[in-house]
């Protein structure tokens, strides 16, 4: 899956974002290949979820460019739902529609967009949510499921889009610490089927064993990266060492 | 004793005698005709405004919603700058002075101006369903049409119920001053009543009790919507 694209699944060219005089992102330039594992970590303030934000354009980017697969999102061009349908995102706060059924939750997006017939589409959300555990959840509303199911179904949510990425804001950040390795669990096993994953989390243990790299955000811009094992054996920023002696 | 019974006699002769109640019977029924379908017009005004003015807050930049949304701020400026009784006035002498039909008038100038208000409400209650909703909706790749029809609105009607029935409330009060362009409604059988019986008392007391009724009866079903509403959101 990894080798033969020839370009980046999402390359991104200096990248600023300022909300008023905020000026969160101050110039970013990444690349990410497909079946990469990103990890972004960083203190608060850093940017990092406003990063990954950008990604899909929730926010709009102030200055930059970034493409998806070789074709340039922030043009005027291009249309953002179409590109979104390629991209998942799992929140912190999981965000399920409150009023849908879990199946509905599911299968909502594929139908209404015209990608699955009913069937088609109920068929998928049960195999996907067999994956992860939960069927006999189907049926039910999301106010009577714990976070970690909540999680669970939002990401088994995105998938039945067959996204070509995913990104995930602290996807366990919102959780009691119990739940945290559920939602782990069915992440890592996304990453073994090779789903290319950006996410911004604090789980150093996550990023250290799933992490194809590891991208340390400070003051907007990223200060240092490397692969899990470098990373976190040799930080050469002070401001990394820091951050790094706090969480570890 | 005698103040009781002497009340009775003139509720008799007011009311009872040839019939007059039956005036505030027909006076109800139009002050209720009215209200309804003055509600179903401001409600349908309202959501058309309410979508409007949330679309312009999403997309700023949009030459054609920004147009679209100075005429709603027009439009909601002047109906909530001017009293109803000068609006209905303007509308059944100016704008439809052609016309005969003070209850069509009527209808269509409360539906006018309840619109406005019921904007107010639909956008207040659009814009109490959390972001992440809409932001969870647009991820998934859906427009931001479908993500309102499917995910916002559907979530939003539940905060809108509750002050929707009090705008009915009030509209129905409100249409009490039909009357200034000769719509025989409820409040306006009370004047005739009190025109032709020289009692000014029976009339007025009976006509505030039946608005009162209706009211307290309208509240109480308020009520009931809220607590049910409430119940849903235990999570």
């Amino acid at each position: 899956m990894n080798s033969e694209h020839s370009s980046p699944m999402i390359e991104v060219r200096g990248l600023h974002k300022s909300f008023g005089n905020n000026h969160v992102l101050r110039g970013i330039d990444e690349k990410i290949a497909h079946g990469e594992k990103v990890v972004v970590i960083g203190p608060s303030g850093s940017g990092k979820s406003t990063f990954l934000r950008c990604l899909n354009l929730l926010e709009t980017p102030s200055e930059g460019q970034i493409f998806v697969e070789g074709e340039e999102i922030t043009s005027p061009k291009c249309s953002v739902d179409a590109v979104r349908r390629k991209m998942g995102m799992v929140f912190q706060h999981f965000n399920l529609f409150p009023h849908l059924t879990i199946r509905r939750n599911i299968t909502l997006a594929p139908t209404k967009l015209g990608l699955m017939g009913m069937d088609e589409a109920n068929e998928k959300a049960e195999k996907l949510l067999a994956r992860v555990g939960l069927s006999d959840k189907a049926d039910a509303y999301p106010g009577s499921l714990s976070g970690g199911q909540k999680q669970r179904i939002a990401i088994v949510r995105s998938l039945a889009m067959n996204p070509d990425v995913m990104l995930f804001d602290e996807p366990t950040s919102a959780l009691d610490p119990e739940m945290v390795g559920e939602v782990l669990d069915v992440m890592r096993e996304l990453a073994a089927d090779g789903m290319t994953m950006v996410v911004v989390t604090h789980e150093m243990g996550f990023a250290r064993e799933v992490g194809t790299r590891v991208l340390f955000m400070d003051g907007g811009i990223v200060l240092e990266q490397n692969e899990p094992h470098a990373f976190f054996a040799n930080p050469t920023q002070p401001r990394t060492i820091e951050f790094l002696s706090k969480v570890l | 004793m005698t103040f009781f019974s002497d009340i009775l006699a003139r509720f008799y002769r007011t009311l009872i005698v040839k019939d007059r109640w039956l005036l505030l019977l027909r006076g109800l029924r139009v002050t209720l005709i009215i209200a309804a379908v003055s509600l179903v017009i401001g409600v349908a005004l309202g959501v058309i405004v309410a979508v409007v003015k949330v679309a312009h807050s999403q997309k700023p930049k949009s030459a054609a919603l920004k147009i679209l949304n100075a005429v709603c701020s027009v439009y909601i400026n002047v109906i909530r700058g001017t009293p109803m009784v000068v609006q209905l006035m303007i509308m059944y002498f100016v704008v439809f002075a052609s016309s005969s039909n003070g209850v069509a008038v009527a209808i269509l100038a409360f539906g006018i101006n309840s619109g406005a208000y019921v904007a107010e409400i639909m956008r207040a209650g659009i814009l109490a369903v959390d972001r992440g909703q809409t932001e969870a909706g647009r991820s998934l790749g859906l427009s931001s049409f479908q993500t309102m029809k499917e995910i916002v609105l559907p979530q939003a009607i539940k905060n809108i119920l509750p002050a929707l029935c009090n705008e009915f409330i009030t509209l129905l009060k409100e249409t009490s001053v039909a009357g200034y362009i000769a719509v025989e409604d409820l409040t306006k059988a009370g004047d005739m009543i009190r025109y032709s019986t020289y009692d000014a008392f029976v009339p007025l007391v009976v006509v505030a009790l039946i608005y009162l009724v209706m009211v307290l009866g309208l509240t109480k079903i308020v009520g009931i919507f809220e607590r049910r509403l409430a119940r849903s959101d235990n999570r």
